[in-house]
């Protein structure tokens, strides 16, 4: 498939100057904290960081893992809630009218200020993380889908309705088809804040995770370490990130084709 | 028979004023016959389609097709709206074939028949194409092979070929002239164009500004199969006259 190679070069070629700019960034780093002879607990050489992540490394993938199971628990239950959600604001006005705003106005507590509660009712398990990780991307992903199934071209709707399609028809040949845009938006979304939400409830106690780790090495001034965890959960957002956009490219082909 | 009794709808303007589209039209179909809407626009053409459709109700009047009432009983003509709306999430056998899918029909045969379909009109190397990378053109033909497809007697064509160059226009006539031979389904077809509505109908019914009444409907005599030169004899000169003096008002009925 030379054609396909061809996009991947593309591709490759194109992210050339984001590459050689971080570089540049992470060189100047290196300068001015071996320049200035920075200490280590104030801010940690690039090389430094390297360096904590390579000697920590299997502690830190063990709480990588849990924070995983975190993040990918959380992920999927938001997104089942949050179908279930859109299919039933869709098919049924009045329960869109009930919670719809509830749903907004929810996005206005703070998530700090809930978590200890969590804590509380829940323990100091995986459950309050993931219950965190829910909390976290419930919101876009619910939003982002009811708004796709909710906009839908009147003359598309008026089409199938002149072919006697039933609701339910009309729900998975239009309105699911027409959402799944901005559903994956909202899944992107969603997907960088997952595992924030997940080292946020392990802040406020656990025994493993990324936030332990991260608050661990916080309070005994490694900061080079703390600066490790943020790459590893950098890398893990990353991943969620890659993996819904590689989703996206096989459940849209329609658009594929387009921005090929 | 399609039959249009005494049909009248309006629209609520945002609540207050009310606005007449159609004042009780009255309009029969015979079976197997092509009859062209011409009026100007905004006169309410693409409601009267509508109404057929089952997709609106009117506010008086009924709609019978065969002797049952098909008031507000969406399924039973073939509509094609104005805009092509090929589903752009569907590729163009699936487009086709979206009738047999609304109705449940088995995958693999609907797909074969649209299949077989597409190759005849030359279309079938883009099957698998998606909307947007097919021509204007080929988008129209998608959408009546879908219409065609629906498997109905009786077809609502508004405006196929609107928005064509005059090129593919005269080529999508004479491929719908051919296809309508082959099966005679009842068609009521809306058109700006008085040479389209001329060389296509049996019967050309004139509209006049909205709120829109009938203002004449005129016989067309030729023979068929029609070629484009019939145009230019002197009965269609004289049926192009007359439409276009009932269009511009100047001739009264
Ligand atoms: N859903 C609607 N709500 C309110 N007014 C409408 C609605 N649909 C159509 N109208 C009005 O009804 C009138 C007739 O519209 P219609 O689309 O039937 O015209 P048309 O003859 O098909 O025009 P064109 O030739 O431009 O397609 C127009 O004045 C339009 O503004
Ligand atoms: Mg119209």
């Amino acid at each position: 498939m030379p054609f396909k190679s061809g996009r991947f070069q593309k591709k490759w070629r194109d992210s050339i100057p984001t590459i050689v700019f971080l570089v540049i960034c992470l060189a100047l780093w290196q300068i001015i904290v071996s320049y200035f002879k920075l200490p280590l607990w104030l801010i940690p050489s690039p090389i430094d960081v390297l360096k904590a992540f390579w000697n920590t490394r299997e502690l830190l993938w063990a709480h990588t893992l849990t924070t995983l199971l975190e993040t990918t628990a959380g992920f999927v239950l938001a997104i089942a809630l949050g179908l279930a959600a859109g299919v039933a604001m869709v098919l049924s006005p009045l329960i869109k009218r009930l919670f719809y705003p509830l749903l907004i106005v929810s996005q206005t507590v703070p998530l700090i200020a809930v978590a200890p509660l969590l804590i509380l009712w829940l323990g100091y398990g995986l459950l309050p993380k993931i219950v965190t990780v829910v909390l976290v991307c419930f919101f876009p992903i619910a939003v982002s889908l009811i708004e796709g199934l909710e906009v839908s071209d009147d003359d598309l709707l008026n089409l199938l309705k002149s072919m006697g399609a039933t609701r339910w028809q009309i729900l998975y040949m239009i309105r699911w088809p027409n959402a799944l845009p901005s559903f994956f938006a909202g899944l992107k979304i969603a997907a960088t804040y997952s595992v924030m939400g997940a080292v946020i409830g392990e802040w406020l106690g656990a025994s493993s995770g990324l936030g332990v780790y991260l608050t661990r090495s916080s309070h005994s001034f490694r900061t080079d370490q703390v600066f490790a965890a943020i790459v590893a959960i950098t890398i893990l957002s990353l991943f969620y990130f890659v993996l819904i956009a590689g989703i996206r490219r096989l459940a849209l082909p329609w658009l594929h084709t387009k921005e090929d | 028979m399609l039959i249009l009794k005494d049909v009248s709808l309006s629209y609520q303007d945002g609540g207050k004023s009310v606005l007449d589209v159609l004042k009780n039209i009255n309009l029969e179909v015979e079976t197997g016959k092509f009859v062209s809407l011409i009026g100007p626009s905004g006169c309410g053409k693409s409601s009267i389609c509508n109404l057929i459709a089952g997709v609106e109700v009117p506010a008086q009047g009924d709609i019978f097709l065969e002797g049952r009432s098909i008031k507000g009983v969406p399924g039973q003509v073939g509509y094609m709206p104005q805009k092509d709306l090929l589903l752009p999430w569907r590729t163009l056998l699936d487009n086709v074939a979206l009738g047999s899918d609304i109705r449940r029909e088995d995958k693999r045969q609907s797909r074969e028949k649209a299949r077989h379909w597409l190759d005849r009109f030359g279309l079938g190397k883009f099957a698998e194409h998606y909307p947007h990378q097919l021509s204007g053109g080929m988008r129209q033909r998608g959408a009546l092979l879908r219409t065609f497809l629906f498997g109905q007697n009786t077809l609502i064509l508004d405006e196929p070929f609107g928005a064509l160059d005059a090129l593919t226009r005269r080529e999508m006539q004479e491929w719908l002239l051919n296809v309508w031979s082959q099966s005679r389904p009842t068609v009521v077809f809306i058109t700006h164009d008085i040479e389209e509505a001329i060389l296509l109908s049996d019967e050309v019914v004139v509209l006049s500004h909205s709120p829109a009444r009938i203002l004449d409907k005129i016989h067309v005599p030729f023979s068929r199969p029609r070629e484009q030169d019939l145009l230019l004899s002197g009965g269609a000169i004289n049926i192009k006259k007359h439409l276009l003096d009932l269009l511009n008002g100047k001739r009264n009925v």
